[in-house]
């Protein structure tokens, strides 16, 4: 008998139907992938499941039962936990603040004392390393990731959500994770998961169901299909990924030399990181993450200061002291991995988002006047241009769009007047394989028109598939580098054994 | 010189309880988020309050000062059903409560009869065998009853904040209403109850201003000093025992300046007023060029917003 069931469930946003009449059900001891792509309607569906959203209707039964779910409390009561895509943590406090928050407990000091104790098993059997001690919010991406993890693994449920939980993970962490999923599931868990990389989708789970605009449209066992059938069935369509190597590389534009830098707190993440970009080429960054790779990027948007070393611009000297605005005057930009702090103002609209690099410059007016009628227009070419889906008008808040068409949009952006140098960190997390296979089109053309690309991704596929010469960073240095095509047990072996 | 240092020693408690305990209200009640500017209004309810339970019961100041809170208490629902349930924007829904305030406590004073009605108020409350030590004596065991509850009270305060699971509760409803919402966490709940307790004490400082120091109600007696406990609370970065610190210093300023004018030096009474503000603009110059992690989070982070479920940031 399944364990939960969605019957027909419909939901909108001021007239825009996210989820449409779908249907879905889960059986104890399964684990079941939600695909779909970028504004599909996954986790809107999968928050009316956790009690974030009301459907406007449709049926939900949890053990048989016809329930409303009213509210988190309620489906926390009803035994469902969720890993939200969006985390949902308070971000004064630490991890064990945070997961004690939404345990629930009524003792405040032994309740602490055992949900450290039970993170730290947890974080053995996964192989995690979180910071329990500083403020969530000045933890990278991937920590935050985990501590989201953490949060329901620690809580426990019968039917686990897991929303994207392996876009910012390695990929033995993600491994591990889902094989923790796998036994919570033999032991009798049902498992939900959403996702868009489907290698973990064959290898983990016993059945997926495929949104398309707010639809459920097949249900289907993963064996039996191969991973372009299934890509075929999420998007409409078959994507094929092959190398496209560097044409005519150039002269050098940007070198790093003996760059260090250190995290807010002081903790010292980069020792000296030196390498030199070359007008069209593509640089990959490969690495385990933690590995300085967060601090290098804030480095180069100008976000953070090294602590030592300079960032030579060829024609222009050091850039290490100068601000974002001086680096997007010489043509340096950038595709930040934490889209929602550096990427975009969700509060702000999707024109206002656009224009706002152009305003100064010119191109939608000057410092005294923004000229709207062109700044509405030119981000309407875009969003077109770039597929950003999911926008209803160019006035609407830019934190509604799903994450990938966010993503389109900070590189529709970024790449709106050619580029010197582009600097681009995780830039395909969360998207679905249209989205990705676009952002990568776009940074090999940006490449190919003669920019300088320097690509950071913890995804190693990723980083063979697209760079022309690898450097692996460890410990906040580039300990080797390798020229493509290079041979991924090489790479693996840089990654960790390095002292 | 002893006996002058002794003499403003000994009355520094007195001015300092009104600014500490208005401020350690407005940060029960900011911490859950809610942005509350309207202390003045509220110190104004719980002084009437207190003059007025007093002249109906005749009496019983203790019992005087618990009415004053309970009734502020409840005059901050009006705060709390702006804010919180129908969203209105909270700096002029504060506005409203100040104004709200005043013209509701001269009104209701003159109609009446509490206007300028000496009343026996709160009395000194000596401590057997400790208040006749020299020096230490008048300084710290010839005070009233407030004053000694004073530490009591904000012991019990930061321990609900920092050491239970209510206290995190509402600073998680202040800090982030999404995830404190998605971890079960009813952020209205929560956020009336802040105000409500926040605003109780604050209306007891309002009730020490009239019971305790002044001992008779006149029209807008607070006289800025809710203005006062908003600076404090920046100041201190909402942080319980600083804003402590900070209410003694600027009770200490203002117990010195009748006994300066004493000897003949005249100090203008904007000084008074102004210096919370120089202070508060100082430590903030100060924490802003500190960046340490911490610190940052000190604010709440979600002061002033409203939450909704549905809304996506
Ligand atoms: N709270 C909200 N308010 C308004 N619109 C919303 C809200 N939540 C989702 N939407 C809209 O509903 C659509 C579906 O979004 P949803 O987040 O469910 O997509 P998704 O399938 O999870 O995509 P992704 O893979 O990018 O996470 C999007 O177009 C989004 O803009
Ligand atoms: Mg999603």
């Amino acid at each position: 008998m399944p364990i939960l069931e969605l019957h027909d469930v419909s939901k909108s946003f001021d007239g825009f139907q996210a989820v449409a009449d779908a249907s879905f059900d889960l059986v104890p001891g399964e684990l079941h992938a939600l695909l779909g792509e970028n504004g599909a309607g996954k986790s809107s569906l999968m928050n009316i499941v956790a009690g974030l959203y009301r459907p406007d209707k449709g049926r939900i039964r949890v053990k048989g039962e016809d329930v409303h779910i009213d509210g988190p409390s309620i489906a926390k009561k009803l035994g469902i936990g969720m890993v939200h895509q969006h985390y949902k943590l308070v971000k004064a406090f630490n991890a064990v603040e945070n997961i004690l928050l939404a345990a629930g407990a009524d003792k405040y000091r032994t309740g602490l004392a055992e949900v450290e104790k039970s993170v730290c098993e947890h974080c053995e059997e996964m192989g995690f390393a979180v910071d329990l001690k500083r403020p969530v919010g000045a933890l990278s991406v991937a920590e935050q990731q985990r501590v989201e993890i953490l949060k329901v693994l620690v809580n426990g449920a019968e039917i686990i959500i897991l929303d994207e939980p392996s876009a910012v993970l390695t990929d033995s962490e993600a491994a591990a994770l889902l094989k923790v999923m796998r036994t919570l599931a033999a032991k009798g868990a049902a498992v939900v998961l959403i996702t868009h990389k489907l290698g973990e989708v064959k290898a983990f789970a016993d059945r997926v169901t495929i949104m398309r605009g707010g639809r459920t449209v097949t249900t289907a066992d993963p064996k039996g299909s191969s991973l372009a059938d299934l890509t075929a069935k999420i998007i409409g369509q078959a994507v094929c990924e092959t190398r496209h190597p560097a044409k005519a590389i150039g002269a050098p534009v940007l070198h790093l030399k003996a760059i260090t830098g250190a995290r807010a707190d002081g903790h010292r993440t980069l020792h000296g990181v030196d390498l030199t970009l070359r007008a069209g080429e593509l640089y990959g960054i490969a690495g385990v993450g933690g590995n300085g790779q967060p601090e290098l990027a804030e480095i180069l948007m100008g976000v953070n200061r090294p602590t030592g070393g300079t960032l030579e611009f060829v024609g222009a000297g050091d850039i290490s002291r100068s601000n974002p605005a001086e680096r997007r005057k010489l043509g340096l930009v950038c595709i930040p991995a934490d889209r929602a702090t550096y990427g975009l103002a969700g509060e702000l609209s999707i024109c206002e988002n656009y224009i706002v690099t152009g305003v100064r410059n010119g191109r939608f007016g000057s410092w005294t006047r923004v000229n709207w009628r062109s700044g509405a227009a030119s981000t309407k070419d875009a969003v077109s241009a770039f597929e950003v889906l999911g926008v209803r008008s160019t006035r609407q808040k830019a934190s509604l769009l799903s994450g990938g068409n966010a993503q389109k949009l900070v590189i529709a952006r970024e790449l709106a007047s050619p580029p010197r140098i582009v600097v681009a960190h995780s830039p395909s997390r969360g998207l679905d394989a249209r989205a990705t296979s676009e952002v990568r089109r776009r940074l090999l053309e940006a490449r190919d028109a003669g920019a300088a690309v320097l690509l950071i991704s913890e995804d190693l596929d990723e980083i063979m598939l697209m760079s022309d010469r690898i450097g692996v960073m460890t410990r906040g240095r580039i300990v080797q580098e390798f020229e493509a095509p290079a041979d991924r047990q090489l790479l693996g072996k840089a990654m960790v054994h390095h002292d | 010189m002893t006996d002058f240092f002794i003499n403003w020693v000994a009355n520094i408690p007195g001015f300092a309880a009104p600014f500490a305990l208005a401020a350690l209200g407005l940060i029960v009640s900011e911490k859950s988020g809610v942005l509350t500017l309207g202390a003045e209004g509220y110190m104004l309810v719980g002084a009437l309050s207190g003059v007025g339970a007093i002249l109906l019961l005749g009496g019983y100041p203790m019992a005087a000062l618990l009415i004053a809170a309970a009734v502020t208490s409840l005059f901050s629902l009006i705060f709390a059903v702006m804010t919180v349930t129908l969203r209105v924007n909270q700096v002029i829904a504060s506005l409203a409560i100040i104004f709200l305030g005043q013209g509701l406590t001269s009104l209701i004073a003159t109609r009446a009869g509490w206007l300028n009605v000496p009343i026996a108020g709160l009395g000194k409350l000596n401590v057997p065998g400790l208040s006749d030590l020299p020096v230490v004596g008048p300084i710290l065991f010839q005070q009233d009853l407030v004053c000694y509850l004073l530490v009591p009270i904000f012991v019990g305060v930061v321990y609900v904040l920092n050491r239970t699971v209510i206290g995190l509760k509402l600073r998680a409803v202040g800090d982030g209403p999404d995830a404190a919402d998605a971890a079960g966490v009813s952020v209205n709940l929560f956020r009336y109850g802040a105000v409500m307790a926040g605003a109780a004490l604050v209306g007891l400082a309002g009730a020490y201003l009239s019971i305790g120091i002044a001992k008779l109600w006149v029209d807008g007696m607070s006289g800025g000093r809710g203005l006062i406990a908003i600076a404090l609370v920046i100041f201190a970065r909402w942080h319980p025992w600083r804003a402590l610190a900070g209410a003694v210093l600027f009770g200490g300023i203002e117990a010195l300046i009748p006994r300066v004018a004493a000897i003949g030096l005249q100090v203008p009474q904007y000084f008074v007023m102004m210096t919370p503000y120089l202070a508060t603009l100082a430590v903030m110059v100060w924490a802003s060029t500190r960046g340490r992690e911490r610190a940052a989070f000190a604010m709440p982070q979600a002061l002033g917003q409203p939450h909704t479920r549905e809304e996506r940031h």
